[in-house]
C-alpha cells in the first residue's frame, strides 16, 4: 500500500472508526491484565473472549461487504471461507497437542487414533509449523474462491444463480467435514487445543493478546478494502454493481474484477476464522452451516451495505444482541427475531444504521450552505432552460 | 473465411451477408452494410427491423449465425467478446441513456477514459494532469461543467444523454455507435445533439440509430433504412424519404 493510497481513503468516519478500535484493541486487554479481579473498571477474560469473537464476526462482514456492497456480488456462502481459515488453524493447534493428548500419539491427533489411522494424511504435513498453517489459511480460502469465481464470473452466473451456488458450496464443504474419512474429525471437528506458539490458549494473557490480534486485524482488513474502494479500481467495482454491461463495453473486464475483489474477500474471512478457533477453542463443521453465511449477510444488511463501517458495526450489533437474547428466557425464539430484524430493517433501514446517518449527515451539511452540489432538487425542470439559454 | 493478415475491405465497418435468428424470428436477414472511415451514417427503420440488434452485433453482444463483420478491414468482430471490441476502439451509447448513477459526473467520464483498464492498473492509479484536462475538455463540449461533482443519477434525462456521449467522447474510439441520441430530448437539446455528432465526426467514424426524421434531416449525412432485418433503401434523407418501399414500410401500407 503506497501512502498516497492511504491518505486518499481516510475520511472523517473511517478516523474515527479506527481510533475506536484501536482504543478498545488496547484498553480492552489491559483492563482485563493489569486491574484486579472484580474491579469495576476490570473486563473479566469471558467478555474479553466474546468480544475476541465479535471482532472476528466484524472482520468476516468486512470482507462482504467489499464484493456484496461494492461490486454487488451477494455471496451466501462465505461463512465457507470463514471455516477454511478456521480449520487451518485448528490443524496447527491439533499438532501442537502432541504426546497430551488421550492416547498420547506424539504424531496423530486423538480423533485419528480413534478411527485407527496409520499415519497422517498427507494434507496434514506441514501443519505442525505455524507459519505454513498461517499460509494456509489466506491461501486455501483464497485458491477456493479464485478457483469458483473463475468458473462462475466467466460463465457470467450472477444474481441470484450465483448466491445460490455459494449455499451450494458451502452446504457440500459441511457434508464433506461431517464425514469422518475425510480426515478432519467429522462431525466432532477439531478441538481440546492446548497451546498456540508455545503459550497456553485458555491463559488470560493469551487470550487478551489474540484479542488485540484480532482488532490490529480488523484494522488492517479495514484499511485494505478501504485502500480498495477508494482507488479507481472501487470507481469500476461500483461500476459493475450498478451496471455491469456497461461496464464490459467501456472495455474493462468485469470477470477479472470479480475474480480480485471475490479473492481478496475470502482471504480475509479466512484470516477471520483463523483467529476465531483458537478464541472459541473449537471448529466443527457446523460452522460451513449456510444458515451462518445468510446470518453474516444480515450483519452487513442492518450495519449499512457498502460503507464498510457499518458492515463491523453490524457484525457487533446483532451479535451482541444475539448473545443477550439467546442467554435468557426468549432463548427460542432468538430466530424470529433475527428474521423480523431483517425484515424490518430492510423496510425501514434500507441502508442499514450507518448508511442512514451518513444520508442524514448529508442533507443536514447540505441544508446550511445555500449551494446544492449532490441535491436531487437541481433535477429537470432547472438545467434545461439554461441548456437553452446557452443555445441562444 | 477472409484472409485476415491483410486488409479485406478499405471500410472501417464492413458487414456483409449477416444473418441471426432469436428461436426462428429472423432479426437480421442478409444485412450488408459498409461504413467509410471518416463517415457519419444515420439508420433509420420502424421498430423491429434490427437497428439494436446491428448494435449488439458490432460490439459483441449477440453472435451472428453467419456472415462476415469487419473492423478496420482487417478485424473479424465475430470472435471476440464485449471488452475485446471496446478496447479495439468501438465505442457504444446505448438507447436508454446507461451511465453510472451512484458515481459523479466527472468519475463517469474518469472511468470512460481509455486508459489502462487492468486491475493492477486501475487498483494503483493515480490522476494525472493529462488525464483531467482531457475530462475538462469533455465536460465543455457536453456543457456539463458546472455540475461536474454532482451524481449521475441526479441528472435530468438529456444530460444523462449527453454524459453518455461524453463518455463515448472520453473512450475515443475510432468508431461510435449511437443509438437513439434524441429519444426524449426537447427541441433545443436536438439541435445541439446534432451539432455535437457533427462536430465529433469530424475526427471519428459514427453510426447513429434515430427515429427522429428532423434531426436525421439536420446531420445532413447518408442514410440507411433497414427493415425486416435487412437494408431497404440508402442514400440522402431526401432519396430515401422519397422511395416508395420505404413509405410502404412506414406507413404500413
Amino acid at each position: 500500500m503506497t501512502p498516497h493510497m492511504l491518505t486518499r481513503s481516510l475520511d472523517r468516519g473511517a478516523t474515527v472508526f479506527l481510533l475506536v478500535v484501536a482504543a478498545l484493541g488496547v484498553l480492552i486487554p489491559l483492563s482485563n491484565l493489569l486491574l484486579p479481579a472484580g474491579s469495576f473498571l476490570q473486563v473479566p477474560t469471558y467478555l474479553v473472549a466474546l468480544w475476541g469473537k465479535y471482532v472476528c464476526y466484524a472482520i468476516l462482514a468486512l470482507a462482504i461487504d467489499l464484493i456484496w456492497g461494492y461490486c454487488g456480488i451477494l455471496s451466501l456462502g462465505h461463512g465457507a471461507f470463514f471455516a477454511l481459515g478456521g480449520y487451518a488453524m485448528g490443524m496447527y493447534l491439533m499438532r501442537q497437542i502432541g504426546t497430551r493428548g488421550v492416547y498420547g500419539n506424539p504424531i496423530l491427533p486423538d480423533f485419528m487414533v480413534f478411527l485407527n489411522y496409520s499415519k497422517l494424511p498427507w494434507y496434514w504435513y506441514g501443519f505442525d509449523m505455524f507459519w505454513f498453517a498461517a499460509l494456509m489459511v489466506l491461501v486455501v480460502p483464497g485458491l477456493l474462491a479464485f478457483c469458483f469465481g473463475w468458473l462462475a464470473f466467466r460463465s457470467r452466473v450472477t444474481g441470484v444463480y450465483l448466491s445460490i451456488i455459494t449455499q451450494a458450496m458451502t452446504y457440500a464443504l459441511l457434508l464433506a467435514f461431517f464425514r469422518n474419512d475425510f480426515g478432519f474429525g467429522g462431525n466432532n471437528g477439531l478441538t481440546d487445543f492446548k497451546d498456540i506458539l508455545g503459550f497456553n490458549v485458555q491463559a488470560e494473557g493469551t487470550r487478551a493478546a489474540l484479542f488485540a490480534l484480532s482488532c490490529l486485524a480488523l484494522i488492517l482488513g479495514f484499511l485494505i478494502c478501504r485502500a480498495i474502494v477508494s482507488s479507481k479500481l472501487g470507481k469500476v467495482l461500483i461500476a459493475v454493481r450498478d451496471a455491469e454491461s456497461r461496464t464490459r463495453f467501456l472495455g474493462y473486464r468485469v470477470e477479472s474484477y470479480k475474480l480480485f475483489v471475490f479473492t481478496v474477500s475470502a482471504c480475509m474471512a479466512g484470516v477471520a476464522g483463523a483467529l476465531y478457533v483458537p478464541q472459541v477453542g473449537i471448529i466443527n463443521p457446523s460452522e460451513f452451516a449456510p444458515g451462518n453465511s445468510i446470518e453474516a449477510v444480515i450483519w452487513v444488511a442492518v450495519g449499512g451495505r457498502g460503507t464498510l463501517v457499518g458492515a463491523a458495526l453490524g457484525a457487533v450489533v446483532v451479535n451482541y444482541a444475539k448473545t443477550f437474547f439467546t442467554s435468557g428466557m426468549l432463548a427460542p425464539y432468538w430466530l424470529f427475531m433475527l428474521g423480523a430484524l431483517f425484515i424490518l430493517v430492510t423496510l425501514l433501514l434500507p441502508k442499514g444504521i450507518v448508511g442512514t446517518f451518513n444520508a442524514w449527515w448529508a442533507s443536514s451539511q447540505e441544508k446550511r450552505p445555500a449551494e446544492t452540489t449532490v441535491s436531487a432538487a437541481a433535477e429537470d425542470g432547472v438545467s434545461e432552460p439554461k441548456m437553452a439559454e446557452e443555445a441562444q | 473465411m477472409n484472409v485476415m493478415d491483410t486488409r479485406a475491405t478499405s471500410a472501417m465497418l464492413y458487414l456483409d451477408g449477416v444473418h441471426v435468428s432469436f428461436d426462428g424470428f429472423h432479426a437480421i436477414n442478409n444485412l450488408s452494410l459498409t461504413l467509410a472511415p471518416g463517415e457519419m451514417r444515420a439508420i433509420i427503420g420502424p421498430n423491429g427491423a434490427g437497428k439494436t440488434t446491428m448494435m449488439d452485433i458490432i460490439t459483441g453482444k449477440t453472435k451472428p449465425d453467419e456472415g462476415t463483420v469487419l473492423f478496420d478491414g482487417v478485424t473479424d468482430l465475430t470472435r471476440l467478446d464485449e471488452t475485446r471490441i471496446a478496447e479495439l476502439g468501438i465505442g457504444r451509447k446505448f438507447q436508454k441513456p446507461t451511465v453510472f448513477e451512484s458515481q459523479t459526473v466527472q468519475d463517469n467520464l474518469l472511468l470512460a477514459l481509455n486508459v489502462d483498464h487492468s486491475v493492477k492498473g486501475t487498483l494503483f492509479w493515480r490522476g494525472s494532469k493529462a488525464e483531467s484536462e482531457r475530462i475538462d475538455k469533455v465536460l465543455e463540449t457536453i456543457r456539463l461543467t458546472e455540475s461536474r461533482n454532482r451524481l449521475a443519477g441526479s441528472l435530468s434525462h438529456g444530460q444523462k444523454q449527453w454524459l453518455e456521449i461524453g463518455m463515448l467522447l472520453a473512450q475515443d474510439p475510432k468508431l461510435l455507435l449511437v443509438d437513439e441520441p434524441v429519444a426524449g430530448m426537447t427541441d433545443v437539446e436536438t439541435h445541439l445533439t446534432a451539432e455535437l455528432l457533427k462536430e465529433i465526426n469530424k475526427t471519428h467514424t459514427v453510426m447513429v440509430v434515430e427515429h427522429d426524421m428532423t434531426f436525421v434531416r439536420e446531420l445532413g449525412v447518408k442514410v440507411t433504412c433497414l427493415h425486416e432485418g435487412t437494408v431497404l433503401a440508402e442514400g440522402t434523407i431526401d432519396q430515401v424519404s422519397s422511395n416508395e418501399r420505404v413509405i410502404e414500410v412506414y406507413l404500413g401500407r
